[in-house]
């Protein structure tokens, strides 16, 4: 290797010549691998194969929106001031000035204004959160009813419950950061709502605010809980559930080829890498589109919080509203005795009623495997229809937290319809009820006549041929099959351990194999 | 690999098409089960899926041009300091069509198979497994059971160090609740102020009129507006008797009632006047003025806390004594008393 000329010098083919076929690449790999052993692995990692389907990228959209979360979580802390300290505001936006405000809430104008595309990361923040959230829970309902979880994934459902929950609650806390009046007034229901558990509630409530409501203590809190502790359990989280995709390899639809023991798809390397990195950044320009056109949030309209002021329209953030709808038509049912009391118009709705479904997905797969005795590994996902019963119980669950963030809407339904808001809350106390079990026999219905009656759907049609046999009987059969008719997948092969770039023949010359499924190939 | 040089073709030397599978060939040590053959260029795995390559070549590239654009302009935005939309525009529009480009070119223009591989169990043997659980269990039978008081000891001091992190922990993040949430800043014979501490005076309001109070001294206090807040209407000109036990709490038609809803502590801050019914935003209870605030809709479990009143000598509202129980929601340590009757 020692030449008297530079590497510079040297021509692509000296290079390669002295390297081997793959030339620098072959170098950097050997000189990894003798350090981390990584060249079987890594080839491995390259060559895995993803299965395709449209519905596999809501997890994807999660993951982005993930990222994005945090490269625009990281600008915001650059100039955000976690402190209850009042001052007056002084700033670019006049019709604040002069007024007394929190220090987090002047910090947060100033973001919106003075600070460069401050706005913009902002809103995408905001933007960003509701659609992690959102897609989520559209990716659980992916995973719920092509029954994804089941073994060996239970965990991995475990986790991605968890993420829900602790997305739902920093969003919570975020949504708290800024300080203005209808943030304010989250943070005070969210006080009251510890103090509602029996018997160390007002403890709790005390030590999270660290004295009586509204002390001045409780927006640093929130913040270094909604940036460091949650956003790091997260991250870990983000990493597990991929650790544990990529172990477990990812499940796949039933087709030519594919059984239990396989996996058919595209390889990581390049194909699956050009199209989710392509998807991130479509997410991220979506996210920076709703960002800067779309308003979320505008707390400078809304003012600085003070305890005994509120604003007429309060409305906790998307994902808190089947909570704030639970509490709005429960029954005013407190109980009172030997000196106590227990708030069940809060505790009900606002703890139990949200514990009890969480856990109830939680337990979902151990449930099923319980109900059905199916103990079996599963990595071949069902249809909706191909297990009626799960899949009307989710419809159900979710008709249920639909018909509850309706019903955070009481008041602006009324209104709009012109009717009682007495009539609007016990429609909801109905609907809440009746929905769910509406929902579930409909779908159960729905999936077994699907099950039972489609045998052909998603084949396509061909034409019945009638013809009439000499005795005068009408016969109706299919025609022949016409080219085209059958889209012919080709049979999976092995991702090829090396490639002939070689040309085949002279250039210009045109290959034509005629194979079904197989296009030219041009030179 | 040290001696990579010698163990690959030069370039421009024709590569045997197939390798015999089996045969070792160059790169395949990689892979020491089965190695796959190399796989010739127009094999049909690794055709592209687009029906015109050339056509969505120039497609993709328009739209990565699109995105160049997007991001440099962007770029001249941030610069000079652009409103956020054109910002957002520039990026989106940019990103976007750079993540439409990508992707189509993974999907139309690179090798999408159908590729196969297998997968392995993840479980090991039965004997695997066993050993696993025989280790768990007769190792810590060993260390543990032999050694039963040490197991003890260890267990109780980790549980004890546990127990007691837990005090400096809990315990530094605040106060205890005591007694803190069945008191307020009136105290008796408090005058009432407003947001800006001035007096309220007798002939000060008409009949329909409301005005939120503090005690005296606290309207600028965290506390004074949380907790001590408290709405002062006017519902006629004479003495108001909203429940029997409270004759003399609303002199000449002044009722006050606690802010703070009963419901989840938001601020009563609507007054429905006609109905006279105070309303709180929050989840639309509704508490009667007349009859002592007690709740006509919505979850509130109880009445606002009445705080009796009256006129000094000089004419100003003030606090005959303190609410008679705690106001807000309910909590645990809450007592029965005053629920809507004393
Ligand atoms: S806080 Fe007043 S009704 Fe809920």
């Amino acid at each position: 290797m020692i030449t008297t000329e530079g590497p510079r010098a040297r021509t692509r083919r000296q290079v390669q010549q002295s390297h081997g076929k793959y030339g620098r690449v072959q170098v950097a790999v050997n000189e990894l691998d003798e350090r981390l052993g990584l060249a079987r692995g890594g080839r491995i990692f390259l060559d895995k194969l993803f299965p395709d389907h449209w519905s596999f990228m809501l997890g994807e959209i999660a993951l982005y929106s993930f990222v994005v979360l945090l490269a625009t979580g990281v600008f915001l802390t650059l100039y955000f001031v976690p402190s209850q300290t009042i001052v007056t505001y002084h700033g670019v936006y006049k019709p604040l000035d002069g007024i007394k405000m929190s220090e987090a809430y002047a910090s947060t104008v100033n973001i919106s204004f003075a600070v460069r595309a401050g706005l913009l990361i902002r809103q995408m923040h905001h933007w960003a959160a509701d659609v992690f959230i959102g897609s989520i829970v559209v990716h659980m309902a992916r995973i719920f009813f092509t029954g994804a979880f089941r073994k060996p994934r239970e965990l991995n459902w475990v986790i991605g419950l968890t993420m829900l929950i602790l997305g739902i609650l920093n969003g919570f806390l975020g949504y708290s950061l800024p300080d203005d009046l209808i943030s304010g007034t989250g943070i005070r229901i969210a006080y009251s709502i510890l103090e509602s558990i029996p018997f160390v509630g007002s403890y709790l409530a005390f030590w999270l605010f660290g004295g009586e409501y509204p002390g001045n203590i409780i927006i640093e809190r929130f913040y270094i809980i909604h940036v460091l502790i949650i956003p790091l359990v997260l991250l870990g989280m983000v990493g597990a559930h991929l650790g544990l995709l990529v172990r477990q390899k990812h499940t796949q639809f039933r087709g030519k080829g594919r059984t239990e023991h396989n996996v058919v798809g595209s390889p990581m390397f390049p194909t699956f890498m050009a199209k989710t990195t392509g998807f991130l950044l479509m997410v991220t320009g979506a996210l920076a589109l709703l960002g800067g056109l779309a308003q979320i949030n505008p707390i400078w309209q809304f003012g600085p919080y003070e305890a005994s002021k509120i604003s007429y329209a309060v409305q906790p953030d998307l994902y808190m509203g089947f909570l704030d709808g639970a509490l709005r038509i429960m029954p005013s049912w407190q109980w009172t005795g030997w000196g106590h009391t227990i708030p069940w118009e809060v505790l009900f709705p606002a703890i139990i009623f949200p514990g009890l479904l969480f856990n109830l997905c939680f337990a979902w797969p151990a449930l099923e495997r319980w109900f059905t005795g199916d103990n079996a590994m599963h990595n071949l996902l069902d249809r909706p229809r191909d297990r009626p019963k799960r899949t009307a119980a989710g419809a159900a669950v979710f008709a249920l937290v639909f018909t509850l963030f309706c019903a955070s809407a009481t008041d602006v339904i009324a209104n709009y319809f012109g009717v009682s808001l007495n009539a609007t809350l016990w429609f909801f106390r109905a609907a809440v009820i009746l929905v769910p079990i509406v929902t579930y026999y409909l779908t159960w219905r729905v999936c077994v006549e699907m099950l039972h009656g489609g045998r052909h759907m998603g084949k396509r049609k061909r034409a019945m041929v009638v013809s009439r046999t000499p005795e005068g009987e009408y016969v109706a059969a299919p025609s022949d099959m016409r080219p085209g008719d059958e889209h012919s997948e080709l049979r999976p092969a092995p991702v090829p351990e090396q490639i002939d770039m070689e040309p085949l023949e002279p250039v210009g010359a045109t290959t034509t194999v005629s194979s079904p499924g197989i296009r030219r190939v041009r030179r | 690999m040290s001696d990579s040089g010698s163990t690959f073709e030069t370039p421009g030397t024709q590569v045997a098409l197939e390798v015999a599978s089996g045969g070792p060939s160059e790169g395949d040590g990689h892979r020491t089960a089965v190695p796959i053959p190399t796989a010739r260029l127009d094999d049909p795995h690794l055709q592209e899926a687009a029906r015109f390559p050339r056509r969505t070549e120039a497609i993709i590239a328009l739209f990565l041009l699109v995105g160049i654009g997007g991001v440099a302009a962007f770029g001249a935005a941030y610069v000079q300091n652009a409103p956020s939309w054109v910002l957002a525009l520039s990026m989106g529009v940019g990103l976007f069509a750079m993540g439409v480009g990508l992707t189509a070119w993974g999907k139309y223009l690179m090798p999408q198979g159908p590729f196969v591989e297998d997968r392995h169990p993840l479980a090991n043997s039965r004997r695997d497994q066993e050993a696993m659980a025989a280790a768990l269990v007769e190792r810590t039978g060993v260390v543990v059971k032999r050694r039963k008081l040490l197991g003890g000891l260890l267990g109780g001091g980790m549980g004890i160090f546990g127990i007691v992190t837990l005090f400096p922990l809990l315990r530094s993040l605040g106060p205890l609740p005591g007694k803190t949430l069945f008191t307020t800043g009136w105290k008796s014979g408090t005058y009432l102020v407003d947001s800006t501490g001035t007096r309220i005076h007798k002939d000060q309001m008409s009949v329909g009129g409301i005005l939120t109070v503090y005690p005296q001294g606290k309207e600028n206090t965290d506390r004074g507006q949380a907790v001590d807040q408290t709405v002062l209407i006017r519902a006629q000109l004479t003495d108001l008797v909203t429940m029997k036990s409270r004759a003399n709490w609303a002199p000449t038609g002044y009722v006050a009632y606690s802010k703070v809803c009963t419901h989840l502590g938001c601020p009563v801050g609507l007054y429905e006047q006609l109905l006279e019914l105070l309303v709180c935003p929050c989840h639309q209870s509704m508490f009667n003025v007349r009859d002592g605030a007690v709740p006509v809709f919505g979850p509130a479990p109880r009445p606002l806390p009445q705080l009796p009143l009256y006129i000094d000598s000089t004419g100003f509202l003030r606090a005959q004594r303190g609410y008679n129980q705690p106001v807000g929601p309910g909590f645990w340590e809450r007592t029965t008393e005053g629920n809507g009757t004393a």
